[in-house]
């Protein structure tokens, strides 16, 4: 395939002309496409050449374009060309002119930016209350109708956040029972303190770090899986048809999922916290020479019972705000598939937000339960 | 023309434990624009990607340009992919970006075109599927069924191929663009030798369109011709498809 060629001969009759020959196509240009260009401009400049695009093998919308911007946009009458071609040409030519908006700097960009995520933020805040509300309202129908109570779901909700996220929530929290204690044993050990690891892991663990190590894993794990069903169910208009179906899509959804959360988190945060008690009791017992026995044993005199409910209280709350926010941006996802990805992004990132948020509520209003 | 564009011999495809086609055999010359049609689930979506190297048969040979679009060398496969533009059902626009941007990457991936050439090209191919260059800007999601249709189109042709695979190109689309893409489809394979291999259930298309009509049924293609003849046939499929539709007549 030989690739486009300019020529510049001279007739018997004196006449000068640029004779264009070979393959004016894409895939034969490709590698000399400036080359081409050059010597197609090289010519082009005068007027009075006549040009012969007889011999051309074979042209496409590429070459063509070529030729034509080498013209100027401007047909040369006098050309001489193939029926097939001319047609390409005239198609090219047929192209409206399109002016490129320039992109402008806009220095009041920043504000407007402000501005729109503030509201942005407002509006969420309301239609999350909303959905709450209408949550309430369902859940009170419920109540007086309890042959509608969707248990088939809620069961769902409890298996795939609850039952499937033991094995990571085990994992990670014997990991992070075995960090504090291996962190805080030599200090403790300075201090002829050894023994108070039991309080310091009993009271950091049961109260703080279980609660919120779960939350931030199931937010991660199951908020994002809500987000991405709901969105998905959207752009698949699926909840348009549950809609005309008169089926409607807060109680079947999203009210499962926040029954489910609310069972499921304290459960699984009890397991987290079972499995980092028995990571810092087996650090403690390398490092301090404690036996897991006695640790076991002296938790209940270290640790008030007061903690194991606020703990559970505090999961509640973290998985019924998790599947709320998870919910609420499922539903905002718009139809399309780009609209999918940043609803999951920032629907994980708000869940996590909140439920710091919470927790720090949380420690304000029972700084003075737990401890004695 | 010696070599077949799209050569299939023998094609055994499996999905799900279920053979889809047995024993296929298929032929399209450079320059042809064959129609295939089949009832829903008779393997036609699935030929067309064993077609273009995305499925891979269980059984038999696929050549596409000679090359065998699966297992070739990297180069050959790529070249081979350079060479025809495909139109999915559903359009397949990238939803991440603007209709200008998704009939430009395949012009950016060549690499070494620069910006202008791209941008008139781009605003060329878009032209020719009567997209307003007020819309380029736009994202997928904001287009119509028939426009996103309409830019995949631009997109399959961006890189000028010789071979177009089309996979429903009219469905979704008013009879006016209907009309106007089978235009487009005919000049281009008038004046460029483009070789077209649809798979549809649009009659007026095929009747217009088609230079030939294979029929997929009972897992190969029983029967092969000009749609005239395609009509004379007693398969039982081939009696109830055409049977109750009958062709316009065509335009002068």
């Amino acid at each position: 395939m030989a690739s486009g060629l300019v020529q510049l001969k001279t007739t018997d009759a004196g006449e000068r002309v640029v004779i264009l020959s070979g393959d004016w196509t894409l895939a034969a240009l490709r590698s000399s496409l400036r080359k081409s260009f050059k010597a197609l401009k090289a010519v082009a400049g005068d007027p009075m050449l006549k040009w012969d695009l007889r011999q051309i093998n074979a042209m496409d919308s590429t070459g063509a374009l070529l030729i034509w911007r080498a013209w100027g946009g401007d047909r040369r009458g006098s050309s001489l060309l193939k029926a097939d071609h001319a047609a390409i040409l005239e198609r090219v030519a047929a192209v409206p002119p399109v002016e490129v908006a320039r992109w402008r700097s806009d220095l009041l960009a920043p504000i407007v930016f402000l501005g729109r995520s503030e509201s942005r933020f407002f509006e969420n805040v309301l239609a999350i209350v909303t959905l709450v509300g209408m949550l309430v309202l369902d859940a009170i129908y419920l109540l007086t109708h309890p042959r509608q109570v969707p248990w088939r779901e809620i069961s769902a909700t409890i298996y795939k956040a609850g039952a499937l996220a033991l094995p990571v929530t085990a994992l990670v929290g014997f990991l992070i029972g075995v960090v504090i204690s291996y962190l805080t044993a030599d200090t403790l050990k300075a201090y002829g303190a050894g023994i108070y690891i039991v309080n310091l892991l009993g009271i950091s663990i049961i109260r703080e770090l279980g609660p919120l190590l779960v939350a931030i894993l199931v937010a991660g794990r199951s908020g994002s899986a809500m987000t991405a069903q709901i969105g998905v169910m959207r752009v698949t208009e699926e909840i348009d048809a549950m809609i005309t179906m008169g089926i409607s899509p807060i109680p079947r959804l999203v009210l499962p999922k926040v029954i489910g959360m609310a069972v499921a988190m304290p459960l699984v945060s009890i397991w987290a916290i079972a499995a980092a008690l028995l990571g810092g009791a087996l650090a403690a017992k390398a490092q301090l020479g404690i036996s897991v026995i006695y640790f076991l044993g002296s938790l209940p005199k270290a640790v008030a019972l007061d903690n194991i409910w606020i703990a559970g209280v505090k999961t509640l709350s973290f998985g019924m705000a998790i599947a709320l926010i998870s919910c609420h941006f499922g539903l905002r996802t718009k139809p399309n598939t780009e609209s999918v990805s940043n609803s999951i992004t920032t629907s994980v990132v708000a869940a996590i937000t909140v439920v710091i948020l919470l927790d720090a509520v949380f420690a304000i209003m029972f700084r003075n339960v737990g401890f004695d | 023309m010696s070599e077949p564009v799209i050569d299939v011999k023998g094609l055994r495809t499996e999905r799900g434990g279920q053979t889809i086609h047995r024993n296929l055999d298929m032929r399209v010359d450079a320059g042809e624009i064959i129609g295939l049609v089949g009832g829903s689930g008779s393997g036609k979506t699935t030929l067309l990607r064993v077609v273009i190297g995305l499925d891979a048969p269980a059984g038999g040979a696929v050549r596409l340009f000679g090359i065998d679009p699966l297992n070739a060398e990297r180069r050959e496969r790529l070249s081979v992919r350079r060479r025809f533009g495909t139109l999915f059902q559903a359009g397949a626009l990238f939803s991440a970006l603007s209709v200008f941007d998704n009939v430009a990457l395949p012009l950016r991936e060549l690499r070494g075109l620069d910006k202008r050439l791209i941008r008139d090209l781009v605003m060329l191919k878009l032209h020719l599927v009567e997209i307003e260059p007020r819309h380029a800007g736009k994202m997928p999601a904001e287009l119509s069924g028939g426009m996103v249709k309409r830019v995949a189109l631009a997109r399959a042709l961006a890189l000028d191929p010789e071979l177009l695979v089309l996979d429903e190109p009219t469905a979704g689309l008013d009879p006016d663009r209907s009309r106007s893409f089978v235009k487009l489809v005919q000049s281009l394979s008038r004046e460029r030798g483009l070789t077209v291999f649809m798979v549809t259930h649009d009659v007026d298309t095929l009747s217009i369109l088609a230079t030939r009509v294979a029929v997929l049924a009972e897992g190969r293609i029983v029967a092969d011709g000009p749609l005239d003849k395609i009509k004379q046939d007693k398969h039982p499929f081939i009696a109830s498809f055409f049977g109750t539709t009958q062709p316009l007549p065509k335009p002068t």
